[in-house]
């Protein structure tokens, strides 16, 4: 048998799932005693090109709870045309499609490399994308400038049947007519109104007149004709559109010294949502917030229009004395939930070097699928770039984008799904599998997830139902299910099921197996995830005290050690790295506040919460490469030992690619040695670690900053902010020796995080 | 019976001392309160020693219900029905025996010839020739020419109507015997217009006793007269009185040319002061007629078409002024257009300070500024304050003690200037930008289908040229703005940078705002181009729209609040078409009632609804933002409450009622280019200033009032004229005079401040014969057109007719007391300066707004009212006597237009041509015999009856004829302020009642009294005041 690490590597390849334990404990009790949760990350789109979708329906359990697709874990019998539900048991006959069935010819969903598998079905209306611009013009313009173009630009890169919109907002908002000929057209609103959906599409001319409609039905908005005047298929407003988005203008508005320009973003997004709510609901779309500045009035506004007073920090927040703060929290999420129904997604793409209300607005994105990129304006490759890739495509030529997900989750008796963590939200699906014990977005077995990538990933929480005193038989096997119904970018529905097996072990005698079955990589992201999560809700030393309960509970259940020792203390193998893991999390943006601003912090949640496991590890522990004439590049320690002067270190943390010349080598390109022939070596040296950065840039979504500093450079503290100071000025051993660089900081390092870890794991008192 | 009657002779004589006294034997009477103008205090009235012996009433008309409470008032102008008579049964036992006969034996046959004529007839007979021979008087002598044959020489300075002083009683006798003419009106039917309104029948001598006397019971037979707030139980009985005298025997027709003729005192007075140059250098000079060409010479007061009163001299005593009931008023017309041989105004600057002004009552510097101590200090001619001379404005006095530089400053030696206005007189003390026009185009299904918007748009690109402009400026600096809107508004940018014009949709109509800011209001020339593509545009934008719901009050909104955002001032050009429906601030649902018409809720139909509107008006003056509106209404839209806006923003309102692209569409244009063209002020605020004694209390007109002194007016054009009351406080001294001084601060075309001044100084007398000497006709009716105009909000139309009716007898009868020599009774004097004013006001009370008609429309009334609030005097001269003149036999060949002819049927011929006008309405009246060569000439066509039904215009045709009678159409729409649609009325067709209305001497299409009716009415309550 294969070690776990590759059973590990073939699951995530086939299926997109990293469990935490690939043994399951076979009763509640072992389970909560093992610390970590029977959980999984799971990638519901994740890329197969190995995988072809089939063109039927899957065929569904008959019992009306259960419904669970036919999949290579059910036993079937193929001379009476018989299937038995691996999750309710229940005996259902074959449709009559599959009359032909037999041992040797079998569907593909049955086949065990099928354990994931697609289906294209062809149900409903096909309906088109959809990409609504909502562009603040209280830019300087410059940034105007550069968001114009690349908003022109994204004309191109849109499928050419997409319909598109455009609604521009400062102080007002307009709603721009696109299929008219002649003279452009635009709907205003005033920015501090707030007006219902209906209102809305009322004054878009979007309802119809009120005619009793015959079959009692509520005046259907849906009129696409009406609608189209706001949305228009791309290829028919091209020309149109271009003309429109070079023609916008700044808001004429005047702002008086001392204020800010008045940004209704709030509504907006209210007027997007709305719209897109009476013309397509149910439909993939895409709102597309590109903001230069909090919003300064009407609901949602995060801060006044008073320069003198500033936009909240973390700070004011702790005091209580952020005023806009809930109110605007609560009318974004509102919004959010309202795209989040009708399966419309929202991005946000915010540059500016303050602060642009991320933190209250987040909910829009994290609630719905939708990107965020945060940058210092839009005239930055960074944002370009992203913007760019926000419309790459796969290998097969379709966008990385699919809407309107829904994800359903089917466990086997023994288990509940106790919740998830990611971009979605509850569809309160309630059924028998749901636990009490919420974790995450719990309490249903369905989410929605309205804008999916293929690296999507959600943290999925479960919990073993049998009690201790009647355990699941040995030798048994728990499946879960994961049903994904989704809009795919070429338009098509399409469902992905996923179905996954792993056996029951009992923790008393098994202990080993579950141990070397952990997935520490996975478990520090999925255990991560809890503590954004709670972190969310809850004061930040909290969740560092209970991350650090869970860590030392973790150590005290599977360490090696003499009680009272901490010198005895070991770990396996399967949980060596966990340790660094939790250390470099308490240290990360996700937990720490200090020295992000509030809307820093909601970015890299928002990332964190939805990237997939290897993205996921690199904000927790950024790595690290050492390049030097030594060798080739290595990766070396996050460490600050490993800032030397001959070394040209390249740290990745997702969100910032640094690339850090040592002192001599900062010396020697200064000289320009690197421009003499006869050191063209140097001058390999130096473009290696450029190479490998743009490799990293190439594929990164979003793009990350890129960072070129130096020993010294003001920049350099990017690097000295994330590696572990095992050398600061505290501890003198490490003066004058040759290696490393110290931190000027009170932090512990993971050394003494160690030593406090073996204390308190080995501590009988504990 | 003679024009003799008449005598018109200059009034100067009048001026005897005593002869305001009353014989004695009628001085102590009770007080009477019924004759207040408006409230004004009660009047004491002499009783008369006997009752007046009044027939029996007669009415033609069957028993009345009772239920008036107004019937006592007599009104004459009232709908029949509403004042019938009592029944016959009642009304004879008031009779006289002797006049019982009558009554009895032909009650129902008898025409209803009026008392006045019978008096009028005895009163022919006194003085010699009987009616036969007056009818040989030839008609267009003017009677102020002849010698006044019975009437004693100290009445000469009278225009006296009356009979010999041989009482009532000979006259009532005389009346059956005198060759009375039939019933002037032409029979019975119509008599009843005059008759029916005065049903009561008339107390016996003892009745009117009682009448008189306060609290006297009354004569039973009067149950329809409650004590009635309007003085009813006075008038009623004299209206009864002549009930039962015009139920006389058919008498002798009465000549129409013996009464006094408005068209021979414009004419005189064209003549005696016609062409000659008016220099304003007397206090208290009367100026010539509105009707009068004439220059004015600015020489320290005020020109005539800037100001103009009611009287030129006034009583020196509040107890004087109450006795004659002369309102003292001055219309002020700001802005008055000046003919090219006179100077526009002089522009004074004073530098960094301002103006210099008094600093107690701060009246600014004037002619009647005294220089004092040698040119140190100045005396406020107004409140007598004695203030320093600032240093830069010392000059020394010359030996009359007059400034040397008196003839260098316009300040100190004219009537009218301007000031430079410092940034202390601009709002928020920023200097005032250059106004903007908004041009607001209803698009909804109405408009679109009448062409109007297509119409609209075409003129637009060329009109734009003609925005005002300073007389020296090259082009307009006022900025122009487009907005087109049904129930959502669309605002469109034209910034001159954009290749197409940006449309602007806002459909939150419950808070308005503006969506843009830059482009919204430019220059047209600069954004020409996008401009013009715009105006391209919106009639296809609109041409399948089926929208028919509109708003209003936020388009008047929006509007505002665009001026607020550019911080300017400006006009608004509303082009609407139907009541605003929509779901939006303002909406109105349709409150027309007729059967509110004659009940106390009447009023209502007048009054805006309250609310959103009110509140714009306020928003709107406060921004200096005028609203004009045209609208094109094909049924009732509530123009009351529609116009209510403009009316109290100097703007306004034009209606094309059932517009048709072909008889409309030009007349509208014509309209909108003056309109456009207008010059004009904004953002004013006017304020009177007056000398000690007096002050001006009350204010009419297109505008606002915030306080008590206050005018404020978002914009004041050329026509817009407002009519201050003053009242006195104390004594006026006959050595002072009285002076006033209108301030108007506005914000000219170019966007400058300025102060407009204009200084008045009137006469004082103690003797109210110097007050009707120097009234001016004109003027007074134009002040009692528009108190009666506002009065109709509040009180019921019967209520403000008997108003006028009283104040007009009380005018003349406190005349006749005080200042005209003791005559006979029986005898009509009137004052001079006054003659035809019985004629004006019984126009007045048969104008739309005041007639209790179910037959006119709602909207129509209300928009005569709401014009009249803001006209000049010219206007409402024009108005209340409409030119008719004659174009069958002139002279083709000079260019003198036809003396206009007296406003009657009997004026007219078969065989004639008639053009008639009054400022608003353009008829071409042709008769049936019309001369086919004249026809052929003038249409084009062999007879009238091949004339086309819906013509607008004259054929061109190159023929003498055509051209005379074009040129005549030509130059009488010119001088109009706003444009007339020609009507062609053929006689005997239907098209002729609208035509007869505006011949106001006739009896009223509607209700109200013939001229001579009218006269006699008046004339019989003259004499019971007397007596």
């Amino acid at each position: 048998m294969a070690t776990y690490q590759e059973f590990i590597q073939q699951n995530e390849d086939r299926d997109g799932v990293r469990f935490s334990w690939n043994l399951w404990p076979s009763s509640r009790l072992e389970a909560t005693r093992l610390v970590v949760p029977v959980s999984c990350l799971f990638t519901p789109l994740k890329e197969r090109p190995d995988l072809p979708p089939v063109q039927y329906e899957p065929v569904l359990c008959s019992r009306a709870n259960c419904k669970a697709v036919l999949n290579p874990l059910c036993q079937v019998d193929f001379r009476a045309k018989i299937w038995a539900c691996n999750f309710c048991f229940q005996r259902n006959p074959f449709p009559p499609s599959y009359a032909g069935i037999s041992d040797v010819n079998q569907p593909a969903e049955l086949m065990p490399q099928f354990s994931t598998i697609e289906y294209i079905v062809q149900r409903g209306p096909v309906t088109p994308l959809i990409f609504l611009y909502v562009v603040d013009t209280c830019l300087e313009e410059e940034d105007l400038q550069a968001l114009r173009e690349s908003l022109q630009m994204s004309l191109s890169l849109l499928p050419p049947d997409a319909l598109v919109g455009l609604i521009t907002f400062g102080r007002m908002v307009q709603v721009h007519e696109l299929s008219c000929e002649g003279i452009a057209k635009s709907y205003v609103f005033r920015g501090t109104k707030e007006l219902s959906s209906k209102q809305i599409q009322e004054m878009l001319g979007l309802m119809k007149p009120t005619a009793s409609a015959p079959q009692g039905r509520p005046a259907a908005p849906q009129d696409p004709a009406a609608a189209c005047r706001f949305l228009q298929p791309v290829h028919k407003v091209d020309m149109n559109l271009t003309d429109l988005l070079g023609e916008l203008q700044r808001d004429p508005w005047p702002v008086p010294q001392g204020k800010r320009p008045l940004r209704s973003t709030g509504i907006a997004l209210s007027i997007a949502v709305g719209l897109l709510e009476g013309t397509y609901p149910n439909t993939g779309a895409r709102v597309m917030l590109f903001t230069g500045g909090p919003p300064t009035q009407g609901p949602g506004m995060v801060v006044g229009d008073e320069l003198k007073t500033p936009i909240r920090s973390w700070h004011d927040i702790t005091k209580d004395n952020a005023r806009h703060l809930k109110k605007a929290t609560k009318y974004y999420e509102a919004l959010a939930n309202r795209a989040a129904v009708n399966g419309h997604s929202i991005d946000i793409y915010a540059c500016a070097l303050d602060q642009t209300g991320l933190l209250e607005m987040k909910c829009l994105s994290n609630l719905t699928g939708g990107h965020i990129a945060m940058g210092d304006s839009f005239n930055t490759s960074l944002f370009k770039q992203t913007f760019q890739r926000v419309f790459s495509k796969d290998y097969k030529g379709d966008f990385r984008m699919a809407f309107g997900g829904t994800l359903e989750v089917k466990t086997s008796r023994e288990l509940k799904v106790s919740g998830a963590i990611g971009p979605c939200v509850s569809l309160n699906s309630k059924g028998p599998s749901v636990s009490e014990n919420e974790m995450g977005v719990g309490g249903t077995t369905q989410w929605k997830i309205c804008g999916l990538c293929p690296s999507t990933t959600l943290a999925m929480y479960f919990e073993v139902v049998n009690q201790h005193n009647a355990p699941i038989p040995q030798g048994g096997r728990g499946a879960i299910q994961f049903v994904t119904q989704y809009q795919h970018s070429s338009t098509q529905k399409r469902i992905r099921v996923t179905t996954v097996a792993r056996n029951w072990a009992d923790a008393q005698s098994q202990i080993q197996h579950i141990e070397s079955s952990f997935d520490q990589e996975a478990s520090a992201v999925i255990m991560a995830r809890l503590g954004v999560f709670k972190a969310e809700s809850e004061e930040g030393p909290d969740v560092l005290r209970w991350l650090d309960r869970q860590l030392i509970r973790l150590c005290q259940k599977f360490g090696q050690f003499n009680k009272d020792d901490p010198a005895s203390f070991k770990l396996s193998e399967s949980l060596s790295l966990y340790p660094q893991f939790m250390f470099h999390l308490r240290r990360s943006p996700f937990l720490q506040v200090f020295n992000n601003s509030p809307d820093e912090c909601s970015y890299y949640r928002h990332h964190f919460v939805r990237q997939d496991l290897t993205q996921s590890l690199i904000m927790i522990q950024p790595i690290l490469y050492s390049y030097s004439f030594h060798g080739p590049p290595e990766p070396v320690l996050l460490d600050s030992g490993s800032i030397l002067p001959d070394r040209i270190l390249l740290m990745d943390t997702f969100f910032q690619l640094v690339i850090y010349h040592g002192e001599t080598i900062a010396q020697w390109r200064k000289a320009g040695y690197q421009e003499q022939p006869e050191y063209e070596n140097f001058k390999h040296l130096l473009v290696a670690p450029l190479d490998d950065a743009q490799e990293i840039l190439q594929n990164r979504f979003p793009m990350p900053r890129y960072i070129d500093t130096e020993h010294g450079g003001s920049q350099a503290r990017f690097l000295l902010s994330k590696v572990n100071p095992s050398q600061t000025h505290n501890n003198l051993y490490a003066w004058g020796q040759e290696s490393g660089a110290p931190i000027l900081t009170d932090d512990v390092s993971l050394q003494v995080f160690m030593d406090h870890l073996k204390k308190l794991a080995v501590s009988s008192a504990a | 019976m003679s024009q003799q009657g008449y005598v018109a002779t200059p009034p100067y004589s009048q001026a005897q001392p005593g002869m305001g006294g009353y014989p004695p034997g009628f001085g102590s009477t009770p007080a009477q309160p019924l004759y207040g103008h408006y409230g004004g205090q009660p009047q004491s009235f002499p009783t008369p020693a006997t009752g007046m012996m009044k027939p029996a009433p007669h009415s033609g008309m069957p028993p009345p219900p009772v239920s008036s409470p107004y019937i006592s008032n007599g009104q004459q102008n009232d709908a029949p029905q509403r004042y019938p008579a009592p029944p016959s049964a009642t009304a004879g036992s008031y009779g006289q025996p002797s006049q019982s006969p009558y009554h009895s034996t032909s009650p129902q046959a008898q025409p209803p010839a009026q008392q006045l004529t019978n008096q009028m007839g005895a009163m022919n007979l006194g003085y010699g020739p009987g009616p036969t021979q007056n009818s040989q008087a030839p008609p267009t002598s003017h009677p102020s020419h002849q010698p006044f044959q019975s009437a004693p020489p100290s009445s000469m300075g009278h225009s006296s109507l009356g009979s010999p002083p041989t009482g009532l009683q000979s006259h009532q006798t005389a009346s059956p015997q005198s060759p009375t003419a039939g019933n002037p009106m032409g029979g019975p039917p119509s008599m009843g217009g005059m008759g029916r309104p005065f049903p009561g029948s008339p107390p016996p001598g003892v009745g009117g006793v009682q009448q008189f006397g306060p609290g006297a019971v009354r004569p039973p037979g009067y149950p329809q007269q409650p004590q009635g707030q309007y003085g009813g139980q006075m008038a009623g009985p004299g209206m009864g009185g002549g009930a039962a005298q015009m139920a006389g025997p058919p008498q002798k027709k009465l000549d129409p040319d013996s009464i006094p003729s408005t068209t021979q005192v414009i004419e005189d007075d064209k003549a005696k002061r016609g062409g000659q140059v008016y220099t304003t250098n007397i206090r208290g000079q009367v100026p010539p007629l509105v009707t009068t060409d004439f220059t004015v010479q600015d020489q320290g007061n005020a020109s005539p078409r800037y100001m103009r009163c009611t009287t030129y001299s006034f009583p020196c005593t509040a107890d004087l002024a109450k006795q004659c009931q002369v309102p003292l008023a001055t219309i002020i017309k700001p802005f008055a257009k000046v003919p090219k041989n006179e100077t526009p105004l002089y522009m004074v600057n004073h530098g960094e300070t301002g103006p210099i002004r008094c600093n107690r009552c701060k009246a600014y510097m004037c002619p009647y500024m005294q220089f004092i101590d040698g040119g140190r200090r100045f005396q406020c001619g107004f409140c007598s304050c004695v203030n320093e001379v600032p240093a830069f404005y010392f000059q020394h006095l010359d030996h009359m003690g007059r400034r040397v530089d008196f003839y260098e400053r316009p300040e100190l030696s004219l009537g009218s200037y301007e000031f430079v206005a410092t940034l202390d007189y601009c709002k928020n003390n920023k200097p005032a930008s250059a106004p903007a026009y908004i041009f607001m185009i209803d698009v909804s299904y109405a408009n679109i289908k009448s062409g109007v918007v297509r119409l609209i748009c075409e003129e637009l690109k060329s009109l734009l040229d003609n925005l005002p402009r300073e007389d020296m400026a090259e082009s307009s600096s006022v900025k122009v703005g487009f907005v087109t809107y049904n129930k959502i508004l669309h605002f469109y940018n034209v910034n001159s940078a954009l290749a197409q014009p940006q449309m602007m949709v806002v459909s939150d109509t419950a808070e308005m705002f503006v969506p843009l800011l830059d482009g919204f209001l430019v220059n047209f020339q600069e954004s020409r181009s996008v401009i013009d593509n715009l105006l391209e545009q919106i009639p296809d934008m609109f041409a399948d729209t089926n929208e028919s719901e509109t708003v209003f009050a936020p388009v008047i909104q929006a509007g505002v609040e665009a001026l607020k955002a550019a911080e300017c001032s400006g006009k608004l050009f509303i082009f609407h078409s139907s009541i605003p429906t929509a779901e939006a601030p303002g909406k109105l649902k349709n409150r027309d009632d007729k059967k509110l018409i004659n009940t106390e809720k009447g009023k209502t139909l007048f009054q805006p609804q309250k609310g959103v509107y009110e509140q714009l008006s306020k928003d709107c003056v406060s921004q200096g933002c005028s609203v004009d509106l045209f609208v094109f209404p094909s049924q009732y839209m509530d123009l009351a409450t529609l116009g209510d806006v403009s009316t109290h923003t100097g703007g306004s309102v034009y209606k094309y009622s059932n517009f048709q692209m072909e008889t409309d569409g030009a007349h509208f244009l014509s309209d909108l280019r003056k309109d456009v063209r207008k010059s004009i002020g904004f953002d004013a605020i006017m304020r009177v200033r007056t000398s000690t004694g007096f002050r001006a209390t009350d204010f009419f007109g297109a505008i606002h009032m915030n306080n008590t002194t206050d005018v404020e007016m978002a914009a004041v054009d050329c026509d817009k004229a407002v009519t201050v009351e003053f009242k006195h406080d104390d004594t006026l001294s006959e050595e002072t005079g009285a002076l006033m001084q209108c301030a108007l601060l506005y914000t000219s075309v170019s966007g400058q401040r300025r102060l407009r001044i204009h200084n008045l100084s009137l006469n004082c007398s103690s003797q109210l014969s110097e007050l009707y000497k120097s009234c001016e006709t004109d003027a007074l009716i134009n002040f009692f057109a528009k108190s009666a105009y506002r009065a109709i909000l509040n009180q019921p139309l019967m209520a403000v007719r008997d108003i006028l009716v009283n104040q007009t007898a009380h005018m003349l009868a406190c005349y006749r007391k005080n200042c005209a020599s003791p005559s006979a009774a029986s005898q009509l004097i009137l004052p001079d300066a006054m003659k035809v004013f019985p004629v004006y006001i019984n126009s007045l009370m048969k104008t739309a707004p005041l007639v209790s008609s179910t037959e006119l429309s709602t909207d129509d009334r209300v928009h005569q009212r709401l014009i009249t609030m803001a006209m000049g005097v010219e206007e409402s001269q024009l108005l209340l006597y409409p030119r008719l003149i004659p174009l069958h036999n002139m002279d083709y060949s000079s260019d003198v237009v036809p003396a206009p002819l007296r406003c009657s049927e009997e004026r007219l011929t078969d065989a004639g041509m008639f053009l008639l006008e009054n400022g608003h309405f353009l008829f071409l009246w042709l008769g049936q015999a019309c001369p086919p060569e004249l026809v052929q000439n003038i249409f084009n066509v062999p007879s009238l009856a091949h004339m086309p039904s819906n013509l607008s215009s004259l054929p061109v045709l190159d023929n003498p004829q055509s051209k005379k009678l074009r040129s005549i159409i030509d130059s009488v729409v010119a001088q109009s302020p706003s444009s007339m649609k020609l009507q062609m009325v053929r006689q005997k067709e239907r098209s002729e009642m609208l035509f007869r209305q505006h011949l106001v001497e006739d009896v009223g299409l509607h209700g109200g009294a013939s001229y001579m009716d009218f006269l006699c009415y008046v004339h019989r309550e003259i004499r019971k005041l007397l007596t």
